[in-house]
């Protein structure tokens, strides 16, 4: 039987852009260039490979978020991603991380799975927490930020390296996964693939569709609420010098002056 | 007053500083009550009795290193039944994000994570979080439930606030899902004799300018000076100079000393995310226009291999 993977992907503002948050205190999509989070991406090679060593498999790759979020998915499939699958609604404007696990939730249980993967977190919201949630959501093993990763006879197994210890980690599937930017890097599309990308499906999903009343949420929706968002004044200038031969014993100095010495 | 669960980070009985942080944290919204759970749990409640906890809850189970986080869920939420809390505090760690999630889920609340600062709020305790690489900091608040909020290292001081601390047997039964994900295999750290990165006063970091795995002996050198921690940009992690574990970014550890020293280390987004935060900066950095001086309270434009040693025998010198 084919082995059905679903890669969850977000599409995120450009870190490297200058992010900033909206009137209503939800990050500004408009004004930064969007695209696949980075983390993402190595979710996807995995789902690549770990397809192409089963005999028979499927890779999905679900997103949700606006219209541009398509961009994302598209990169996914000119990757080598089989089809894709969009879930937007106006009504998901201000999702917080509960209740897009919820969505995601959904939408993979609609979709049908074997295995799940996710980035370790995205790059803009940075929690690392959807994975977890999602598990929790749909009663099944989470086998999370893996630098490591294989499939075997309906087992997934990974190492997860942690602050005191590097662990293997082993359960059956269905299986919700998370890999690290440990876990090998990610291809680049090839030309065939972003030429093969354009022919391949993108179905779209509203909430209807996955039986989500529009006040499960949304702003209305959410468990958390920003109050303000400041931006961090920039530091004030230091004192910069030119190494003539003293640069160490003027550092020094400095950290003697500030009582680090 | 209200009651405030503290989720305790411990290994074999010792605990780990960032839940004292928690504790002076917990003290600001309530009487802190530590959960403590595995091997050892029962001998972390002097520490916690001293730093403030009214209560220490304990329970040892061989599920819980046997297991991925989900029995750890089980426990903290026998014990958000056991005690209805005004909130729960978990320290930012991986694990400690994913058994706050798993909990918030069940429980019908909010989660905020990497929470910076915590203070009391009218309606409810309200979280400064720093986003966007650190470019915005934000006050957030859980606002249906129980506030679950994690809180990263070295967001407040650890203050002596001598408690009751009396322990407690906790009763849990783990549920069908606690023996999902079997820990087939664990490796621990070899210690290095550093500090945790994260929670280091002082970190000293190399990045692409120190050249090659070699010559991290001269960052090495340096951080022993000062008691530091050893962090690495992702140039130099990428490189293969210096482990993964050690690295400070946004696909690594967010730092935030008192003291950051980047040497050969240009200033990527990608690094400030990580370290930007610290409360004074330094750079040795031969380019100068790297971004990274943008940063600092004092830089040196010139050569690690001349400046960092120098630095180092000039530390030694003065403490004679």
């Amino acid at each position: 039987m084919s082995l059905r993977i679903v890669v969850t992907v977000k599409y995120v503002p450009d870190a490297t852009g200058d992010r900033h948050f909206a009137d209503d205190l939800t990050v500004d999509r408009d004004d930064v260039d969007g695209l696949l989070s980075e983390l993402d991406e190595y979710a996807v090679e995995q789902a690549l490979q770990i397809a192409e060593d089963a005999d028979d498999a499927e890779v999905t790759v679900l997103t949700v978020g606006p219209e541009d979020a398509k961009d994302a998915l598209r990169k996914a499939l000119s990757m080598g991603a089989d089809k894709a699958i969009h879930v937007e609604d106006d009504d998901l404007h201000g999702t917080d991380a509960i209740g897009t696990s919820l969505v995601l939730a959904k939408a993979i249980e609609k979709a049908g799975y074997d295995l799940v993967i996710s980035g370790m977190a995205s790059t803009d919201g940075t929690m690392g927490v959807v994975p977890a949630l999602v598990a929790e959501r749909l009663g099944v093993p989470q086998v999370t930020l893996l630098s490591e990763v294989s499939v075997e006879d309906g087992t997934v197994k990974g190492r997860r390296d942690g602050d005191a210890a590097s662990e293997q980690l082993e359960a059956r599937l269905p299986a919700i996964v998370s890999v690290t930017d440990q876990s090998g890097e990610a291809r680049y599309p090839s030309f065939k693939g972003i030429m093969a990308a354009k022919k391949k499906p993108v179905e779209s999903w509203d909430l209807s569709d996955l039986d989500i009343e529009a006040e499960e949420v949304g702003l209305d929706g959410a468990f958390t609420k920003v109050e303000t968002a400041t931006e961090r004044p920039a530091r004030t200038a230091g004192t910069i010098v030119k190494d003539e031969g003293e640069g160490g014993k003027q550092l020094a100095e400095f950290l003697a002056g500030q009582k680090f010495i | 007053m209200a009651e405030v669960l503290v989720y305790v980070d411990h290994v074999d009985g010792a605990v780990r500083k960032p839940t004292l942080e928690l504790l002076t944290l917990a003290r600001r919204i309530g009487e802190p009550v530590a959960v403590a759970l595995g091997n050892g749990a029962a001998d972390t409640a002097a520490t916690l009795a001293e730093h403030g906890a009214v209560k220490v809850l304990t329970h040892d189970a061989s599920e819980y290193a046997e297991y991925l986080v989900v029995p750890k869920v089980d426990a903290l939420q026998a014990a958000h039944e056991a005690v209805s809390p005004a909130a729960v505090l978990v320290p930012s760690s991986a694990e400690g994000k994913e058994i706050a999630a798993r909990l918030a889920l069940r429980i019908g609340s909010g989660i905020i994570t990497d929470a910076v600062d915590i203070e009391a709020g009218e309606e409810g305790p309200v979280a400064t979080q720093s986003v966007f690489a650190a470019s915005f900091t934000t006050k957030s608040r859980v606002i249906k439930g129980t506030p679950v909020i994690t809180v990263k290292p070295n967001s407040a001081a650890v203050e002596a606030a001598p408690a009751a601390g009396a322990v407690e047997a906790l009763s849990v039964s783990f549920s069908d899902q606690a023996t999902g994900t079997k820990v087939t295999g664990r490796t621990p750290r070899e210690s290095t004799g550093r500090p945790e990165l994260t929670e280091a006063a002082i970190v000293v970091s190399g990045g692409r300018g120190v050249n090659g795995a070699e010559n991290f002996s001269i960052i090495e050198a340096l951080a022993d000076q000062l008691g530091a921690a050893v962090g690495a940009s992702r140039a130099a992690v990428d490189a293969g100079w210096y482990p993964h574990t050690n690295q400070v970014g946004q696909t690594g550890k967010s730092v935030s000393p008192q003291l950051y020293i980047a040497n050969g280390i240009s200033g990527a987004i990608q690094h400030r995310a990580g370290m930007q935060t610290s409360k004074t900066i330094v750079a040795v950095n031969k380019d100068a226009e790297a971004p990274i001086f943008e940063l600092v309270d004092f830089g040196v434009v010139g050569d690690l291999f001349d400046v960092v040693p120098q630095l180092t025998d000039e530390i030694k010198t003065r403490k004679g």
